[in-house]
Parts: structure tokens; sequence; C-alpha cells
């Protein structure tokens, strides 16, 4: 693997600085920015935001509910209204637009600590830790699920680091912080992305639109890849790639169809040769047809 | 093929052996989470739920931690809990001694549940019940001890429903009465008020959880004051007359005092001067 | 549980360790509190709060109040007290009592738009003295005042009346209890010539029936109202009426309550006297005896300023009476009628029937108590004026459980400012100003020149704010009271009075109070038992207390400050050339010299001060001025009820008052009297004479016809509901000292308009919500309450006074008695708008 300083840095060099960190930044001020519609309230009495993640009103008007923890306190025998429901589906219906997990790189306020642990990990230059199994969050996200439909109470909110931390940040830490501090030195010292690629149920749940979601990472350009790996190290979810990038002569359509791509465009900005960009998932004709292609892909996802 | 089947057994077993791995994590991760989740479950006595919670299992399944209560609350009553607290991460809660619920007529708080966690059909504030006040100590409690502190009671939002002042006589000073403060489930909405301004150091009324204020009267027994007045009379028939063998002057109410002796009339004139006189005003005219 | 030393030691060097180990063992806890009981030493006190007068232990520990007690031999609370009397402990030690005096300044010299800055006693008494001067010089007496207060020690009020009266020759000293019980005192000189109540509250146990007349006492006397109440419980047939312009808390207990349209209660009084003579239940022979019939001149005003239009429209004048007989007097409360009486007042008639019954019927002792609905009143004198006339008609007065009895709201309301006369009108002992017999006998007994004191009545407490304004009044002592939080109209008189630039304004006060907030100088005070002190309360009880502590700081005293302040001016300075040569030895001396080193007040020399257990006292001002001040200036008063003209005034002896838990005056030959004007009870009254109210020349009281009139302001299409004002039981007047009490404040934190849930859902108000109260005269904003203690029927609302943060007196109106010169608090024209 790459020394940690030349990672992306042909990309600065070929594209310059900004547009080598251009969906880094805009997925950073996307990030602070709702983060801060949520403070303006709590902190300056600007009532934009009302609320957390787990169900927010924005304006007084436009409800927006956490469709996972509303999955859950149905499987625990509670019916939520109306409002409670209107906004679970406005969430779901913009994540089958915008890809499931953008929601993790996007709008995660968690997602800037364990990217900032991934950060620190590559500077200082920790390697192995502990193997855990990507799909240990599926099994977790059916156990909470579970958890909830047999005690009868939304369980996994009681732990979530990912609502403690927005929660916290608006209404009171308290000992949150020793959570949050907890998921970080995992991810630093343990597993290498281990909470969001391994761990996380939320990021499980939102992989679940991601299976249909409109909005795709492409590898468009994938004839120039020069095979320099920026894009691996970088990429939260590195098995996503592969597919997509080196499919052509297994007849794999360029674009990344895999759920678990949280759509964070970080392989666009470190690509000093442009083969990445943003698309739809219909755009991914090579030479055979998307529908096949999908279905082979999604296979390789599950197994 | 021989390495090869030497290859597929490696994977298979190493297959199994990653299965059971993760089973056994996935079921002490529940066992932990539930065991964890059971002790919260149990809230403290101090913590109390905004108005129309519910039982608190249904509302550890309804609340979404969502804090919009919390935001409308225009008297930052409610807070939501932080991991620390006795009480479930992120549900909102008030202390009473802390910052009491004011009982808003509008109810903001219910109104902003986006889930009914609270329930919306409570429109009456004064029919929550969010825990029921217990003066719990009255060696302590001023009023017991003939002080003329009644706060609690003052500042009761249901002054007179709610909490009552029952006036007794106090045998130590001879010449004041004791004004006994006595909650009256039917009324006490648990809002907090009492318990808050308590002037005590520890308040000696405070507000718990109506599973633990309350007692329950065993289904075997009936209290036949109160049936008798729900029927309107007698659950059965009335008695025939009583009569009794008695000395002259004595008399006896069967029903009311007793044994009395007859009062003789010790003046033909009624003991109220303005009967007499206005009888007379009426009976020259 | 007896500690010895040894375990003492132990249980201490326990805790320090459990303490280390960050342990608390209540065990050890509890032994080491009562080791520290051990040191505390206890004496008696006077409460400082209302005019209950309840006795209290206070504990005193390395110099510090640490624990107060009710006093369980205490006759009138037996031990209890009210909320307000639980933490009296902590109302000295608020985190911002004052300890230095303070003057505004710029650029390091007075300026009246400057910053308060520290400065010594020295430099506060000399910028003080030139002002004093100037403005004497200037202008004359009647431009200096000084506003006191029912608050004060009998002897701080005594030595300020003194300094004022007989020092600067000026009538300008008027108490705050001229807001709280000068139409009390008014309709008591009117009816019998003697200021204070002919009962005790032994009536409480005494009497059958009580009536509540404008009187919150469940929540204003709470002692009393409990021994009321047991009363209640415990003797069979009693019964309580209850009249207010809401309900309250006293209605709880009221076996008849009515809540009557404000000021009606002048034709409800009618109304029952009218009962008793129609059906002729009046006691013949003791009015035949021992009354006149006599009638008030009416549509007398509203004490407003001369230049409003309803002192235009006025036709009638002051409150000479002239006497009618019997038969004019049954004529005129013949049309009060109970058809009348309950249409105007808007109780129903069966509940005004059961009233009049009450005292119509001679088998019942009945005993009415009243106090601010009463006094605050445009026509307060004679409203108490015509309970008397109830009273007397039936001749239930003067005798255990027969009594009408004003309640008083100030701890000495009755001790210093009726008693010693801080009244801009009054002398010590009922005498008064206007009369020369009366200025005589003061100024003999004050060894002053003949014709000092002016014969005219200086400014009352309402004019002092307008003259204040109107820059008449320049030189302003303003001391033991909040005045510009508690004086009515405060945009429009007392603030800008405060403010006018031609003024000086003093405030001596513990803290930073509203009022001192718009002084220029203000002066750090002494107060309770950071000095010797008496309070005289509602039963002429004159109570005495010990100083216990140091106050903090240069704090000094009301006492100490009046006399430094005399020492200042010459005899030359304040008393013309004629005067002074009446007394020509008083030349080239002080006010100091003259008034306090005349050979009485100064008469008795240092001493310690004990108790009865051997414990010292301190006493800063013994110390300070070298002879027992306190001591000589109550011997010095005490002469004018032993010698003085007008009889049955007698106090007793000073020593014996800290022998004992207060005596009730008059005290003659050691004995108190309890019930005045009744032969065998009141040592002034002869043997045979029955009943003799000596305070009138011929022994007899007046029944004083007075009519329903209307009040100064009432709702209009704008301005469309009632205002009353008033107090709380959890906080003491203006909350400087109780909302300085944590939990006390938390007990009641802000001021609330209290109003009928219709009157609020008609202005899309609820409960909670923060609204406006605007009046003619200014607004404020509070939230509403429409639940609570206090109910008011449609078209009232109710705001207490406590609150510094919200300012009901910006709103409310300064009419006033025009006999007495109290404010009606309870009555002005608002109205409440969302906010």
């Amino acid at each position: 693997m790459k020394r940690f300083a030349d990672v992306g840095k042909a990309a600065v060099t070929s594209k310059g600085w900004l547009p080598a960190h251009k969906w880094l930044l805009l997925r950073r001020s996307s990030q602070l920015s709702i983060l801060i519609l949520f403070l303006l309230g709590p902190w300056f009495g600007i009532w934009v935001v009302k609320g957390n993640l787990a169900s927010s009103l924005t304006l007084e008007v436009l409800p927006l509910s956490d469709p996972y923890v509303v999955l859950q306190s149905m499987l625990a025998g509670h019916l939520p209204e109306s409002t409670a429901l209107l906004g679970a589906v406005v969430v779901l219906l913009f994540y089958l637009l915008m890809g499931g997990r953008a929601y993790c790189s996007w709008v995660c306020p968690l997602n800037i600590v364990t990217d900032t642990a991934s950060w620190l990990r590559r500077r200082i230059g920790i390697k192995g830790g502990s193997r855990i199994s990507r799909q240990t969050r599926y099994w977790l996200l059916a156990v909470t699920l579970l958890l909830a439909l047999f005690s009868g109470t939304i369980m996994w909110e009681l732990i979530n680091p990912v609502s403690q931390l927005h929660r916290g940040l608006l209404f009171g830490m308290g000992f949150g912080w020793a959570v949050i501090a907890a998921v970080f030195l995992f991810d630093l010292f343990i597993s290498r992305n281990g909470w969001c690629g391994h761990l996380c149920p939320v990021g499980a749940f939102y992989s679940l639109p991601g299976l249909l979601s409109i909005l795709r990472v492409s590898a468009v350009s994938r004839e120039r890849c020069d095979d320099c790996m920026d894009c691996f190290v970088v990429c939260p979810e590195q098995q996503v790639i592969r597919p997509a990038l080196k499919g052509a002569e297994n007849n794999i359509g360029p674009v990344i169809l895999s759920p678990n791509c949280t759509n964070c465009g970080r392989c666009i900005d470190v690509c000093a040769q442009n083969v990445f960009q943003f698309g739809t998932r219909f755009h991914n004709s090579t030479n055979s047809s998307n529908t096949h292609l999908m279905v082979g892909h999604n296979k390789e996802v599950i197994s | 093929m021989i390495s090869m089947q030497h290859k597929q057994g490696v994977n298979r077993r190493r297959f199994l052996a990653d299965s059971t791995r993760l089973a056994s994590g996935m079921l002490l991760f529940a066992l932990g989470l539930g065991l964890y989740a059971r002790k919260v479950e149990s809230l403290p006595a101090i913590a109390l739920r905004p108005p129309g919670a519910g039982g608190e299992k249904d509302f550890l399944g309804a609340c979404i931690r969502c804090g919009l209560c919390v935001r409308d609350c225009p008297y930052d009553t409610l807070k939501l809990a932080t991991p620390e607290e006795d009480v479930a991460s992120g549900t909102p809660w008030f202390e009473a001694r802390k910052i009491p619920c004011e009982m808003c007529e509008d109810i903001p708080c219910v109104k902003a549940c986006p889930t009914g966690a609270l329930d919306k059909t409570l429109l009456d504030i004064d029919e929550a019940r969010m825990g029921l006040a217990v003066l719990m100590d009255q060696e302590t409690c001023l009023n017991y001890l003939g002080l003329r502190c009644d706060v609690c009671y003052r500042v009761c939002p249901l002054i007179g429903k709610a909490i009552t002042l029952e006036p007794q006589h106090n045998p130590r000073s001879g010449k004041h009465a004791l004004f006994i403060p006595v909650v009256h489930s039917e009324a006490c909405t648990g809002c907090g008020k009492c318990e808050h301004a308590c002037v005590l150091d520890e308040a000696a009324i405070k507000v718990l959880p109506e599973r633990l204020a309350k007692g329950v009267l065993g289904r075997h027994y009936r209290l036949g004051w109160e049936e008798k007045e729900k029927a309107g009379h007698s659950l059965v028939a009335p008695d025939t007359e009583h009569r009794f063998n008695l000395p002259g002057q004595m008399k006896y109410d069967y029903e009311g005092e007793g044994l009395m002796r007859k009062q003789p009339a010790d003046s033909p004139f009624s003991d109220n001067p303005l009967d007499t006189l206005n009888q007379r005003a009426g009976g020259g005219s | 549980m007896k500690i010895t030393r040894r375990d003492f030691i132990k249980t201490n060097a326990i805790a320090a360790t459990a303490a280390a180990a960050g342990v608390t063992l209540p065990g050890v806890k509890q032994a080491l509190a009562k080791s520290g009981d051990m040191k505390i030493r206890w004496d008696k006190a006077p409460c400082r709060f209302c005019g209950t007068g309840c006795s209290v232990l206070v504990g005193t520990k390395d110099g510090r109040v640490v624990a107060t007690q009710g006093d369980p031999d205490a006759p009138v609370n037996r031990g209890l007290n009210c909320i307000k009397g639980y933490f009296l402990s902590k109302i000295m030690y608020g985190k911002d009592r004052l300890t230095k005096p303070l003057l505004r300044m710029k650029n390091g010299k007075y300026d009246k738009n400057g910053d308060f800055t520290p400065i010594s006693w020295d430099k506060a008494f000399d910028i003080m003295a030139e002002k004093w001067k100037e403005t004497l010089k200037k202008k004359g007496p009647t431009a200096v005042g000084m506003f006191g207060s029912g608050q004060w020690t009998v002897w701080e009020g005594y030595a300020a009346s003194k300094l004022m009266k007989a020092g600067f020759r000026s009538n300008n000293i008027d108490p705050n209890a001229r807001h709280c019980m000068a139409s009390a005192v008014g309709a008591f000189m009117r009816g019998f010539g003697s200021d204070e109540p002919m009962g005790c509250y032994d009536d409480l146990e005494h009497a059958d029936v009580f009536v509540l007349w404008g009187s919150n006492m469940a929540e204003m006397h709470p002692i009393l109202w409990s021994r009321l109440s047991d009363t209640r419980l415990t003797k069979e047939g009693c019964e309580v009426h209850v009249l207010s312009t809401y309900k309250h808390r006293c209605f709880d207990l009221a076996d008849n309550g009515m809540v009557f349209v404000p000021q009606t209660d002048l034709a409800i009084l009618n109304f029952i006297a009218n009962y008793i003579i129609q059906n002729k239940a009046y006691d013949k022979a003791f009015i035949d005896k021992h009354v006149n019939f006599t009638k008030t001149p009416t549509d007398i005003g509203y004490g407003l300023r001369p230049d409003h239009p309803l002192e235009k429209k006025k036709t009638g004048k002051g409150g000479k009476l002239s006497k009618i007989s019997f038969d004019e007097y049954a004529k005129s409360v013949s049309k009060y009628t109970l058809e009348y009486a309950s249409e105007l007042s808007g109780v129903p008639q069966e509940q005004l029937l059961r009233l009049a019954k009450v005292y119509a019927d001679p088998k019942k002792k009945v005993a009415s108590y009243w106090t601010m609905g009463f006094n605050q009143h445009t026509r307060g004198v004679w409203v108490n004026g015509l309970l008397y006339n109830v009273h007397l008609l039936m001749g239930k007065i003067s005798e255990p459980g027969n009594s009408p009895f004003s309640l008083t709201g100030q701890p000495s309301a009755c001790g210093t400012a009726r008693e010693v006369g801080t009244f801009a009108h009054r002398l010590p002992a009922d005498l008064v100003v206007k009369k020369k017999a009366h200025r005589d006998f003061a100024e003999k007994i004050w060894k002053l020149p003949e014709g000092l004191i002016p014969a005219k009545p200086g400014y009352h407490a309402v004019l002092q704010n307008r003259m204040l304004k109107d820059g008449k009044l320049n030189a302003y002592w303003v001391m033991c009271n909040n005045n510009m939080q508690a004086a009515a109209n405060m945009n429009e008189e007392t603030y800008p009075g405060y403010r006018n630039p031609e003024n000086f304004i003093v405030v001596s006060d513990p803290y930073p109070t509203v009022t001192a907030q718009a002084a220029d100088l203000i002066l750090p005070t002494a107060m309770w038992t950071e000095k010797e002190g008496a309070y005289g309360n509602a039963e002429r009880r004159t109570q005495f207390w010990r100083q216990q502590v140091k106050a903090p700081g240069e704090a000094k005293s009301d006492l100490w400050q009046l006399m430094e302040f005399s020492k200042r001016f010459k005899a030359e300075e304040v008393w013309p050339a004629e005067l002074l040569a009446k007394k020509p030895e008083y030349r080239g001396k002080t006010l100091y010299a003259i008034l306090f080193e005349n050979g009485q007040v100064n008469k008795y020399p240092k001493q310690q001060v004990t108790d009865g257990a051997g414990n010292v006292y301190d006493n800063d001002e013994m110390e300070h001025f070298g002879f027992y001040v306190q001591k000589g200036l109550f011997e010095e008063y005490r002469l004018f009820g032993t010698q003085g003209p007008k009889k049955g005034h007698d106090l007793g002896e000073f020593d014996a008052y800290h022998k004992a838990r207060g005596m009730r005056w008059p005290v003659v030959n050691g004995k108190e009297t309890l019930w005045r004007y009744r032969e065998g009870y009141d040592p002034f009254v002869k043997k045979g004479e029955g009943v003799k109210f000596y305070g009138k020349k011929d022994g007899r009281a007046n029944i004083i016809f007075a009519p329903y009139e209307p009040p100064a302001e009432s709702p209009d299409n704008e301005y469309d509901l009632w205002l009353s004002t008033g107090r709380v039981l959890e906080h003491w007047h203006s909350g400087s000292m109780t909302r300085r009490v944590p939990e006390l404040y938390r007990a009641f934190p802000d001021a609330v308009v209290f109003m009928h849930p219709n009157d609020a859902k008609k202005r899309g108000l609820r409960r909670g919500m923060v609204a406006k109260l605007i009046s003619r005269r200014g607004e404020i904003t509070l939230r509403v309450e429409t639940r609570g203690r206090n109910r008011p029927p449609e078209g009232l609302v109710f705001v207490p006074w406590f609150d510094a943060g919200r300012l009901v007196n910006k709103v409310t109106l300064d009419a006033t008695d025009p006999l007495s010169k109290e404010t009606d608090y309870k009555k002005c024209a608002v109205k409440v708008i969302k906010a």
C-alpha cells in the first residue's frame, strides 16, 4: 500500500487541490450544514429545524423521520401517527433517489468521527487489526429488529452511537462522549472502517434502499485506470469498487451498484485519471444489459 | 483434487467457525442489550414522563427519541436522557424537584410528538397522569408540625382538588389548627409543582410513579358507605321500627347518638330573639 | 443526647476521615450537628415580618444567626411559624447585602446622574448635611422630609420623629404605615378617640362567629388564621363568614363566603345596621349610655391632585362630624335594604341575611377582622367606622369574643408608626401636632423652646411623592422601606419625584431595592437582630429583643444613622433666632446634644447587656454613643404615655420588656390590659362605669353614618377590569428580604395576574401566557394564572406586588382616602391584552 502522503497526490498535481477535494468538501459542508441547521435553534433560537435525525420538523411543515427507528417502533407494536410515517416515507423516497448510504457520507454526524479515525489511521500508519465480516452489520440489523419485535421496546436506541451523537450535540451529550470515543478508538486501533464498514446497523438499513437507488458513482472511464490504487485506499467500502472498475473483462458495467457504496465521491476526488463520476444506475451499458448486471452484481455483494 | 477437497473442507470448517462466532456474538449482544434494557425500563422513581406517555414499556416502544416534545416545552421542563442516566437514553423526562410541569393548557409537548408516544387523545391537561404526589414524610412536613407552610397546596394548579388542607386541632399548642395537606389521586396530575416548591432541604412531598404511590384495595372487600352512596339507598331492605325499654327521661336514637337524655324546653321562646320579634310584628299587622 | 468532649473529638475525627474518603456518614453528621447545637446561644425576638408578632428564639453561633425556632412559650404562636418565619435566619444573609455607603458620582464628585460609588460614612454625612442645610436655608423646613416605616424599631421611629419634628422643625415625616393602617387609625380616632384595637388575640378563642372583611388572613396572618381555624373546628356552632372582592384561601373554611363588587362593602355594612334597627335587635341600653350618633360630610373626593377632574367635582370636604339623633341615623341607613345591598354588591340576598343575622343575634359573640381591604379604600375611614357602627349598635365590643379587630400588616405598625406617632400629623401616644396642648406637652418632655414644633401637619406619604415631583420637597430620606415599589402610580409620581434634579434622595436599606436604585445616596443598614429593638404587634403587645450579631461590613442601624446625622447640625443652623432665644443654653449645641444628650436619653450609662442565663450581648449603639441609647429613648418616650394628656397609653418599664415575651398596653403597675374600655379589664374604667370609651371626653363612642359612594376609578369600555393588588404568604411586602431566600423565591418566583378563565379566554389568553396589564398610567408584563390560590370573579384581576421585576404600582392609581390619605390599592381600572 502506498505511503499516506502519496495518496491522492497525483490527483492534486494533475487537477489542482480544490478539484481533488471537491466531493470531500461538499460532503463535509453537507454534514456540517445539516448539523448547523439543527443547532441554529438551540444555540441561536432560529428554529429552521426542530428535533433530531430520528424525527424532525422543518419550518414547522416538513416532517422527516428515520425509517429505521420508525420500523423498530412498528415492530415493537406501536403504530406511529401519520406525521412520523409520512416523515419516514419522505426520507425513504429521498434515499431511493440519492443512494441509500448517501445518508452515511452526507448526513450522518458520526461519519466525521469515523472518517477522522480512518484518516488518522492512515496518517500514523496503523495496520492490521481485527478481522470482522462486513456482513456483521446485517446480522446486527436483524438482531435490533428482532429485539424490538420481541421486547416491545426500541432497544437499539439505548446505545445507538449514531443517534447518540446527533442527539447529544443538540440536547446534551452527557456520557455519550464515551460511546463516541469508543467508536473512534475502535476504528483507529481495532478495525479499519470498523464501525461504518462492518458493524453499523443504521448503515446496513440504509443500504437497503440503496439496492434500487438512482444516483450512483460510475467508473465511466475505467479504461484510463492506471492501477494507482488511491481509490481503494480512500474508499470506506473498498469491496464495492473492484466489480465496476475491473469488470470490463467479465462484462460488468462501470456503475458501482453495490448498495454499500456511500456515494461519498472520494474516489472521484483522488483519481488523477478522472475515471469516476456521478451518474445514474441506468447508464451502465458496456456490452451487456443493465438488468443482468445488476442481478449478478448484487449476488456478489451479499455473498 | 485432493487439495481441492481439502480446501473445500477447510472453507466449510472456516465458514462454520465464522458463523458460530458471529451467531454467538449476536447472542451476546442481544443478551447484553436486553439486560441493560430491563434495568432501564424500571424507570427510577424520580423520573417523570411527559403528559400522555402511558405505561413505561409502551412508551419505550413508541418514543423514537426525536426530542420534539422537549423543543416545544415552554418551560424547559423536559429533557432527553443521556446514556449515564437511569432513564432510557434519548427519551424525554423531567425531575419534579428541578423543573416541574407547568401544565400548559394547550399541552404543546403532546402536540409536538410525531409518533403518538405522547397520546394525542389527551386534550385536557387535568387528565394527565404523570405520577402521583405523595406526602412521604409526615415527621418533617412543616404543616404536620403545625407551621403554616402549605406551599405545596398553594402552588398546586389544582388547589383544593388535588391537594386539600384538612384542618385538625393541634393538641400540642392547644389553640392552633394543623392544616394537613392531603393529596387526592383522582385529581393529581403528577405535575410536580408541590415537590419543586417544598421548602425543606429534602422535599417531604414527592411525585412518584403511580405504581409506587398507590395502594390497591382487595376485590373481595367493598366500602359500605360508598356502596350505599352509589346506590342512593341501603343495599338491603330497611329495618322495621326498633323499640326499646327505657326509663322515662331517656331516649334512644337507634341510628344516631344512641342513648340520650330528653331535652326539656327551658323557655317557651326561640333562641333567636328575631324569631319572636318578627313573629310579633307579623302578628300585629 | 449528651456528648462528651472525647466523643466530640472522636466524631470529628471520623467525619474528617469520611469526608476525605468522600463519604458522608448519617450518624456522624447527626452527632456533629448536635454537638454544634450545643454551642448555639438562644435568645428571644419577635418575627421580623407581619403584624401578628410571633415570637421566635434566635440561635447565634460564631457571630452569625444560624437557626431560629418558634418560641414554644410565646402566647401568640406557641412555637409555630409561617413559612416566612421558618426562613428568618436566612434573610440577613442575602449575597447582595449592602455594606458601604454608596453615592452617585461622576469624576469624583456627587452627580445626580453618576454611578453609585462606595464612600465613607463621613463623606456620606458630609454630602447629606450639605444638601439638608442648603435646602433648609433656601426653602425652609417644609422642603426636607423623611419616609419611615412600621418596620422601624420603636426607638428608631421615636428618634426619627424627634429629629424631624423637633430637630428640623419639619412635620414631613410619614411611615409606610400610611399605605397600610392610616384608615384604621382614622376610624379609631373618630370613633373612640384612641388608636388601636380594644380587644386582643384571645378573641380568637372566645368568639362564636368570625367575619373577615377584606382580609385574607389565611395568607397574611397565617398563625392567627390557624387559631381562628382551631376555634372553628373545636367550638360547636362556630361560623366563619368571609367577604372579599375575589375568592382567596379563607373561602376554604368559610361557612358563608361572599364575593362582592368592589366598594360595595359600604352598602353591605349599612344594610347590616339597617337590619339590626329594623328588627329592633340593637342593644338600647348600651347605645343610650355609650354611644353618640353622628354623620360625616359626603362627596369628599378621592385624594388625587387638586387639578384632577374628580377633585374639582366634589362638593364636600373633610371629616368633621355632626351630631344626629338615633332616628336620623336609622333613617339614613333605611335606604340600605336587603334588596338594595344585594343588587349593588352582587351578593345573594340569603347570604347577606345570614351575615346580618349573626351580628343581630345577641347570643352570638362576633369578632370581625379586617386588613387592607378596608384600609386601602378611598372611603377607608368610613368603612372602618361602618363596621364599628354595627358592633356598637349591638354593644358587641370590648369584651372577650365581641371584637371589631383591625389586623396590622407590619411588625410594628402599632408599636412604632402609630404609638410613637411617626405620621405627618402625630406625636407619641395619640397626640397630634394640630393641638397646641399636645405640642406644648411634647416640647416640655423634649425640653424644647415653646412653639418649636410646627402646628401644620406635614406632607403625608402620597403628598411627599407629589411634592418631590413638584420640586417642593428637596432633601428626602427613606428608611426601612421600599416605597418606590410600594407607592401607587410609580410612573407618574414616585419615579419622577426621586429623579427630579432638584432633589437629593437618601435611602437606608440592607439590600439594593428598587427604591435604592432610584436614590442618590444609599446607606447600608443593619437589620432585625443586628441591633437591639422593639416592635408592637396588632394586639398592643410590645416585644423587645437584644442585639444578637453584628451587621455586615459598615452597615449601621437606622438609629445610629439618625443620631450620627444629628451631630451635623447646630441649633443656629436649623432653628430661627427667636426660638433659640427662649433656650439660650442651646446656642452652639448640636441637634445631637439637644435631642439625645438631654439628660433623659443619655440618662442610662453604658452597661453590660445580659439575659437571664448570663449570656452577654453586643449593643453597638451603646458602645458607640457611650450610653444605653435604646433604654434612654424608650424611657423618655414612655413619659408620653404615663404623663401625657391622653390617658390609657401607659407602657411598662424598659427592663421589664426584656424579661417578658411582650406585654399588652396599657401596662399599669406591671399589669397588662387585654380588653380596653371595659370595667375589670381596663384599669382606666372606674368601678360602676361598666364600659367607658375614655378616649372621648364624654366617654361615648361615635356611631358615624356614611353612605355608599362609588370608587375613584371603575372599569369602563376601554379599561374593562378591576385591578386589586396585595400580598402573598411566601413574600414579605416588596420581597426585598424573602426573595433573597431561595426556597421562598422558588415557592412563588414571579408575580402573575390572577384572572377568571373566562376573562382570559375572551382576551385570547391561556394560563401561563404572557400578558400586558395596562392602565391609564402604565403597563407591566406578566404571566396569566387562571388557577391557583386566588380566584377572581369575572371582571376583576389580582396582582401581588412583591415582584421587583413586575412593578404593579406602575399601573395603580394614587387615589387615597381624603381622610386617612391612605392609597386605595384595591381598585383601579385596567385592561389585559396578549403581550
